[in-house]
């Protein structure tokens, strides 16, 4: 029993171990790659003052560098954004359809692979406006660079830079020696996470998306082979699959829609919740997997506030007379009290949908990030390829606290889809609670 | 304008909200018909068959104990019968010889009184007879002796009849 399980510590630490290095791979082409792509010389990610930097935009263009030094923001930050093309180990470009739309270009629709992406997922090629930059689609707002058709370009630089006291992500693209500026796709954050409104909107098959689509696949296949041997085993005790999922299932259904919906109505929203809990705990598990693109969906801010507003809509559209009448008018409390409390309540009403989706969002992309880190402590270590000893020491540090951080990431995947799952359960509970007192 | 911070994974993007909207519903949707909801259905009626199950296996235990506490108490009552039945055949066995004693004894009495009596009224018909013999027998001797020496001899008769009268007497 011990040796199975020394081994099996061996396999897994070699496994890891393989991981790290695979990653190291990710970002190891400095010096044979640097031709692939002009890169301006601006490539400064630090600091906000950068009021210089303007001005040398010009004389940027066409200069053959290096990548430079390992940047470990810019590079966690490139790992756990959503992207236009699915890499898997900066090596298998799996490209994806782009669907974007913008004012003065109207709808266009073309695959990534038609932008030519290469090392750091930055493209070749420009296609009607569109280029990609770190895996993501950006479009040319200045004026002379050909809004139609393929055409090639240089190379990319991207430059942080204070507007107005806001730190502003700014790209630019080389095309013929010149530098053109670029925008991101339009977001909906107003301008408090460095997104906006911009020239165009990306409505593409996203990285994201395709991996809520596989995941979604898996899922349906395990779950269908499970609901289907509940038939076809009809009177037998449950096996395989079957018995994996059902303690899950049961686990739900015992201790979160029970306890907290009430044993008349839980029924009707057990696929509901099911849904949740699996949908979130997939994804997180699909982002963990190592050499399958590391998908940060869950951690994606958007994918939570979307399935956080479905339960927000629920729970509301099925909150009963009490459940209003708690929220605007409390009773059981003196008169000057009750037009506070009705503040406070209906604040309460869209904080739950807020610390629901930030929850899930923040714990995930910390993760991400965190082993992200870990990896990126090899690139530190190892003064961004330059020692030798400095990369060994860094490895060995990294495989160790990278396999800790996975550990932990495990049962962070399982316990943020159970406390979503459980907190939509809660609010939905409190809706449909039936009171008999007053 | 307040401005936290540049973070690609926290901006709302419009189009992955709507993928990530129709990829849900359809999820909750396709899942909930085909997985969630027979899967549920299923744990349920296997729990109420395995409650039933247990209630119907609870029920017949008691039916079982109540049907031997029934055959106990049955074969107690029998036996209670039993006991009493042999009672009461030894109190009548009893009664039975006690009468028959009695009457045995009555009877014995009967026997002897009539036997006392009979003996009584042989015993003085006897006497009567053996008074009347000796009489008879008195008179002889008497009649005897006057033949020879009652010869006007008158104290001599009376001393005769006064013995004649004791005999009466006795």
């Amino acid at each position: 029993m011990a040796i199975t399980q020394s081994i099996r510590l061996v396999l897994v630490m070699a496994f890891m171990a393989l991981g790290t290095i695979a990653f190291c791979q990710d970002h190891d082409h400095h010096d044979h790659d640097g031709h692939d792509h002009g890169t301006l010389q601006s490539e400064d990610h630090s600091g906000h003052d950068h009021s210089s930097h303007g001005d040398n935009s010009h004389s940027a263009c066409g200069g053959h560098h290096g990548d430079g030094d390992y940047d470990p923001k810019a590079t966690a930050m490139h790992h756990i954004s959503d992207a236009n093309v699915y890499t898997i180990l900066d090596a298998i470009r799996i490209p994806l359809p782009c669907l974007v739309y913008s004012k003065d270009g109207g709808w266009d629709f073309f695959m990534s692979s038609k932008l030519g992406p290469g090392h750091h997922d930055d493209g070749h090629y420009a296609y009607n406006g569109y280029v990609m930059h770190l895996g993501n689609l950006k479009r040319v707002v200045e004026e002379g660079f050909p809004m139609q058709g393929k055409v090639e370009v240089g190379g990319f630089s991207t430059e942080y830079i204070s507007k107005e006291g806001k730190e502003i992500e700014q790209a630019k693209v080389c095309h013929n020696n010149k530098p053109y500026l670029l925008e991101a796709k339009t977001t909906l954050d107003g301008g408090l996470l460095g997104g906006g409104i911009t020239n165009f909107y990306d409505f593409s098959i996203t990285k994201n998306v395709l991996s809520m689509i596989l995941v979604s696949i898996l899922l349906f296949v395990i779950l269908r082979r499970a609901a289907k041997s509940y038939t076809t085993r009809q009177g037998q005790a449950p096996k395989g699959i079957q018995s994996l999922l059902e303690p899950v299932i049961v686990y739900i259904r015992d201790e979160v829609a029970k306890p907290f919906i009430g044993d008349k109505k839980y029924l009707k929203y057990m696929p509901f919740l099911l849904s949740v809990f699996f949908f979130i705990l997939g994804l997180n598990l699909w982002g963990q997997v190592p050499f399958l693109g590391s998908a940060n969906v869950t951690g994606n801010l958007t994918v939570t506030m979307v399935v956080a507003i479905i339960v927000f809509l629920i729970s509301n559209f099925n909150g009963n007379k009490h459940y209003w009448q708690h929220i605007f008018w409390m009773p059981g409390v003196p008169l000057f009290v009750k037009p506070l409390l009705a503040i406070i309540e209906i604040m309460s009403l869209f904080i739950k949908p807020l610390t629901l989706m930030l929850r899930l969002a923040g714990n995930i992309t910390a993760g991400h990030i965190a082993i992200l880190s870990f990896v990126g402590l090899i690139f530190i270590f190892g003064d961004s390829g330059r020692s030798m000893s400095g990369g060994v020491i860094g490895s060995i540090l990294s495989v160790a606290l990278t396999l800790f951080m996975m550990s932990i990431e495990l049962i962070v995947a399982f316990i943020q889809a159970y406390v979503f799952t459980l907190l939509s359960a809660s609010y939905i509970g409190a809706a449909i609670e039936e009171h008999e007192h007053h | 304008m307040i401005h936290f911070f540049l973070f690609a994974p926290f901006q709302p993007t419009p189009g992955l909200a709507i993928w990530s909207v129709i990829i849900f519903l359809l999820f909750w949707f396709i899942f909930g018909k085909l997985a969630f909801k027979p899967i549920i259905e299923a744990l349920n009626t296997r729990e109420d068959d395995i409650q039933n199950a247990l209630d119907e296996a609870k029920r017949a235990k008691e039916e079982m104990s109540s049907l031997k506490s029934e055959n106990e108490a049955l074969l107690q009552k029998a036996r209670e019968e039993r006991t009493a039945m042999l009672n009461e055949a030894k109190e009548t066995k009893n009664a039975i010889i006690a009468e028959a004693r009695d009457k045995a004894k009555a009877d014995a009495n009967k026997i002897m009184a009539d036997a006392k009596v009979e003996i009584e009224n042989q015993k003085k018909a006897a006497l009567a007879e053996v008074k009347g013999q000796v009489g008879a027998i008195a008179i002889d001797i008497a009649e005897k002796v006057l033949k020879k020496e009652l010869k006007g001899n008158t104290e001599q008769t009376d001393l005769v009849n006064k013995l004649v009268a004791e005999i009466n007497q006795n």
